[in-house]
């Protein structure tokens, strides 16, 4: 061996032995002291929107409910969901006003044609350092009058040298109000906000002018008026909505009513930023205890922390439980408890799961995939964790979701629908029949429980126990749910003219048809599941799979029979579950969201009650009435809840499950080092097999040298 | 060969057209604007009015190829088709319906694919080459006999199963890289290793019994018998003369693929989540996003042309008897 070689594996022998003593060698992210204070988290789907005036999935929220601020939020740890002030000062006073304009008590409901939602935010709070907002020596914005050439040198928002900032101000939460009603910026929620907001539709008639106009250029929306906002001071502004729509605080807790300063939108719309892809839709700019700092939603999203955030505090006050379980331990510490968050793009589960299983992720979801490695039941039924998660201290956080899966007739279709009682004694058969029981046992891995209605737990007007319990598909047995008898949906059908699932008038089989946007071999077993169900009333199913367009579009149109669906809450209150069911809602006649298209006068009277009264003994009655409507007419087969469940590391701290916030990164803490620890002893490398199988790679190779040699030096014979 | 070249690229035009034409059309059989309007403006609350007002903002409200609502060149001009395809053929991919640049998206995510491509392909080619060599010294040997087998076996396997066993193996069992992830600079060099190497194990199989077959032809052939009558040692006549020889059907198959090596891999980005233009494609198709769709599938169209090209230029550069006219 000359010198060069040994001072070659001298150079690999170095490089080992200073890897065996840093960092674990299947560590995805960056090491060092820094990564210590930080959250390590994923995301599967690239966030298509980041403007609070478009955003409205989850995924976005993710990272926006971190930027930008609404006035109001929810209390992190109280139950039920309770509304409390972020950057307003309190909650908002309401005001209710006649057709004149003058106050009248909340009692007259009657002549109240107006509501005033008078809103006063905190002074003092500061906008995160943003170009937009930089300013020369003679307090002059240096980025606002930009040429195309100024931005030559520019590819990235960072290449602005210079950052400024400025106090959040009224003016800049009515701005964004206006955005919304905006007809380019595509607001999602525009078409239900133009109920309400008076003068919604001149300013969006005005604001579209504009734009036709000059459809390239900023448009300063401080110059236009729109009739229902007001300006009443540098911190206290008005919405003027018409009616009663007492639900408008819960929309004020969402990133759509975030403030936007006019500098941001005017910076962002100057000539050459477009082409280097810097727009508000890509680099947000709030006022949240975290601005991002790594837009590459194709790798990874970074959050840091805001160096001119406010200042907020730990709640020190939650639920009884919250203090034994540790989640009160930060009480009145300043938020964030972090200084970072990376969240990395993870499409596939595999992966994803094994990384959190090493460390790399503090918290993860259950996907089916992972379900039986994760979760076991005990000999009550009861959820555990499995013996290899408890070695490794992983803990199990579950909740029900503020959410409804249904089944839905079209109530539009002759054979399904319609408020006859053949029809509804049809619908109650086939809401026995189909059971949901063994439908969450199955598909679900026992994560849901059956809906009774549409209201979810958690939600005002859900109730619990024997008095919750739909009647027409349930008993209430020994205090526990007990399904009806699949003899009862039989004789049902019989009254209903469908004896053994024949139909006496025409004495053919009835056949009915499932629309679904689910194909491929994973729906398979659901479709059968599904077919063996209405089997058992001697009904054919008949499955019409297509792809989720033509879906929609059978929903828009009212072509579809029978279709599965789904609902998570925008907030928390009745509403937004009943509304689904509301008559002037109806997808086919008012494109709205009640996708049955269903219709019962009774119904859609107590709603428009139901929606305007506070949370109390006279609402929860009504509630009750709406109910027991709903449960005779069966429009849906109530389905399920979902049940979330989050699987986190002993060192990720101040974890309750919040559906209705989703600003909670301020609150989580990390124990960097017990997280360092852990990592590097559970991924010591095992070299040892690479050396085994390069050592048998070497030697299958002896036989060949030693033929070729043997071929080389044998003579012929 | 100038003359060549020319008629080549005058040819490609009507190809470039009719890939166009075709994927305008499978598009828009599966997607209306409607669709990709509520697509991109959500589920909820999503009223017509807005569809209608995302379809004229973009350019989608025209008809797809023929607009009998106007008159003379307006006809074909105010379509859907002459808006959204055309600019193609001068390289300017406009936007995506989410309103960034994809000629900037391109150019920024051409890096990743390259990073694994290239390796990919380059140790690859050489691992593939000396496997074949070996196998075709050995011929009609056991060890050419299990090694056909191996290669058969190897080319039967799914490329998920590779990437999945792979991840396991490498990632989880014996924690030696990441198990997906991506990185810049020389941190990112251990993200790489798995990838390439599951490239590489993936495409053995079929390219050493390609590169085989080749060695084995050009091994039966008069000047091999010459050089080995001549006393020339095996390795010196594998070397020296089969490899330089078998080069050329090599050589020419691998230029063909090298201006694809652009366009990524969409299986193995999305599953180590590399951000490349794989991943951007299959993005693209699941959000619906028509004008990435279109500018992928023509950028891919062009680059297999330029692949074709070059293979029949780099004939002319390794087989002196081949002229183009």
């Amino acid at each position: 061996m000359n010198d060069r070689t040994l001072l070659f594996f001298q150079f690999i022998l170095v490089c080992m032995l200073t890897a065996c003593d840093s960092e674990p060698w299947n560590n995805p992210h960056a090491g060092g002291e820094e990564s210590l204070n930080i959250v390590y988290s994923s995301f599967s789907e690239r966030p298509k929107h980041l403007d609070p005036v478009r955003s409205y999935s989850s995924n976005e929220y993710q990272f926006l409910a971190q930027i930008y601020e609404p006035p109001l939020q929810y209390h992190y740890l109280k139950r039920p969901y309770t509304l409390v002030p972020l950057t307003a000062e309190h909650l908002p006073r309401v005001r209710y006003l006649d057709a004149a304009g003058e106050p009248v008590p909340s009692w007259r409901t009657d002549e109240i044609a107006y509501s005033e939602y008078i809103v006063t935010i905190k002074p003092g709070i500061h906008y995160q350092p943003h170009p937009a907002f930089a300013k020369d020596a003679q307090g002059r914005a240096r980025y606002l009058e930009l040429q195309r050439e100024d931005l030559k040198d520019v590819h990235v928002l960072s290449d602005f040298v210079h950052t400024g900032t400025r106090e959040l101000v009224a003016e800049d939460y009515v701005y964004q109000i206006k955005r919304i009603a905006s007809p380019f910026l595509h607001s999602p929620i525009a078409g239900v906000m133009r109920e309400y907001i008076v003068g919604f539709d001149a300013f969006r008639n005005q604001a579209g002018e504009r734009y036709r106009d000059q459809p390239d250029a900023w448009h300063d929306l401080r110059e236009l008026v729109f009739a229902g906002l007001y300006v009443d001071d540098r911190y206290t502004y008005r919405i003027r909505i018409e009616g009663k729509y007492p639900q408008l605080v819960f929309w004020l807790a969402m990133p759509f009513f975030s403030p936007m300063p006019w500098e941001a939108e005017k910076f962002y719309s100057q000539p050459g930023m477009d082409e280097r892809n810097i727009s508000l839709n890509w680099y947000p700019v709030g006022t949240g205890p975290f601005m991002l700092a790594e837009n590459n939603p194709n790798l990874r999203m970074v959050m840091e922390k805001n160096p001119n955030f406010h200042g907020e505090r730990y709640p020190s006050e939650g639920e009884p439980q919250d203090l034994g379980n540790g989640l009160l331990a930060d009480a009145g510490k300043e938020l964030p408890l972090v200084h970072k968050a990376v969240y990395s793009l993870e499409k596939e589960n595999i992966p994803y799961w094994n990384k959190f299983l090493q460390g790399y992720y503090d918290a993860s979801g259950v996907s089916s995939d992972s379900f039986d490695q994760a979760i076991q039941f005990g000999s009550q039924g009861d959820i555990q964790l499995t013996d290899r998660m408890r070695e490794k201290d992983i803990q199990l956080e579950t909740s029900v979701t503020t959410s409804i899966l249904y089944m839905g007739f079209n109530m539009l279709d002759p054979v399904v629908g319609g408020d006859s009682e053949r029809a509804r004694l049809l619908r109650r058969a086939i809401s026995i029949a189909v059971d949901y029981e063994e439908y969450i046992s199955i598909f679900a891995n026992g994560r849901g429980i059956p809906a009774q209605s549409p209201l979810p737990p958690g939600i005002f007007g859900h109730v619990e126990g024997a008095a919750g319990v739909n009647p027409y598909v349930y008993d209430w047995v020994n205090g526990e749910l007990k399904r009806k008898d699949i003899r009862y949906a039989r004789q049902l059908m019989a009254e209903a003219g469908y004896e053994d699932g024949f139909d006496r008038a025409s004495g053919k089989q009835l056949v009915l048809y499932f629309d679904t946007p689910g194909a491929g071999p994973g729906a398979k077993a659901h479709f059968s599941w599904l077919r063996k169900q209405y089997q058992k009333l001697g009904i054919q199913l008949v499955i019409r799979a297509t792809d989720y367009n033509r879906f929609q579009e059978k929903m828009r149109k009212g072509t579809g029979q029978i279709f599965q669906w789904g609902w998570n809450a925008d907030y928390p209150d009745p509403e937004n579950f009943f509304f689904l069911l509301y008559g002037p809602n109806s997808k086919v006649q008012h494109s709205g969201e009640n996708a049955t298209n269903y219709q019962n006068p009774e119904f859609d009277r107590l709603f428009e009650q139901m929606k305007n009264i506070g949370n109390g003994p006279h609402r929860m009655q009504v509630i009750q009435e709406m109910t027991r409507i709903l449960q005779r007419d069966a429009p849906w087969l109530w389905g399920f809840h979902p049940k979330a469940f989050s699987l986190f590391h002993s060192w990720y701290r101040n974890v309750k499950p919040n559906l209705m916030a989703n600003n909670v990164l301020k609150y989580k803490r990390v124990d960097g080092q017990l997280r360092e620890t852990r990592r590097a002893e559970w991924n010591r490398p095992r070299y040892w097999p690479l050396i085994i199988l390069s050592g048998v790679l070497l030697v299958s190779f002896v036989p060949a040298v030693i033929g070729f040699y043997r071929r080389e030096r044998g003579t012929l014979r | 060969m100038i003359a060549y070249i020319i008629r080549r690229v005058l040819y490609a035009i009507p190809i470039l057209v009719g890939v166009n034409v075709i994927t305008f059309l499978l598009f828009f059989v599966v997607n209306t604007p409607d669709d990709m309007a509520r697509m991109f403006l959500g589920q909820k609350h999503v009223t017509q009015e807005q569809v209608e007002d995302w379809k004229t903002e973009r350019g989608y409200h025209y008809p797809l190829f023929y607009n009998m609502q106007e008159e003379g060149a307006d006809t074909i001009r105010k379509t859907i088709f002459y808006n959204k395809s055309l600019r193609l053929f001068i390289f300017d991919f406009g936007r995506s319906d989410s309103g960034r640049d994809i000629g900037f998206d391109i150019t920024q995510r051409m890096w990743p694919s390259l990073a694994i491509a290239v390796p990919q392909l380059l140790i690859g080619l050489l691992v593939a080459i000396t496997f074949a060599l070996l196998i075709a010294f050995f011929r009609a040997t056991y060890i050419d006999y299990w090694a056909v087998v191996i290669c058969v076996a190897l080319m039967s396997i799914s490329s998920l199963f590779y990437i999945i066993g792979g991840q396991y193996v490498m990632g989880k069992i014996l924690r030696v890289v990441p198990i997906s992830g991506f990185e810049t600079g020389l941190f990112g060099i251990k993200f790489l290793i798995l990838p390439v190497l599951i490239g590489i194990v993936g495409g053995i199989g079929s390219s050493t019994r390609w590169y085989r077959t080749i060695f084995l032809e050009e091994m039966n052939r008069d000047y091999v018998r010459t050089a080995r009558a001549k006393g020339i040692a095996e390795q010196v006549v594998l070397f020296r003369h089969v490899l330089r020889n078998a080069l050329i059907p090599i050589l020419t198959g691998v230029v063909v693929i090298l201006p694809l090596l652009f366009m990524g891999s969409l299986i193995t980005e999305s599953f180590f989540g590399i951000p490349g233009l794989g991943s951007y494609t299959i993005d693209a198709i699941n959000r619906q996003d028509f004008a990435i769709v279109r500018s992928m599938v023509f950028l891919g169209a062009f680059l297999y042309i330029v692949g074709l090209l070059l293979t029949d230029i780099s004939y002319t550069i390794v087989d002196p008897r081949v002229r183009l006219r």
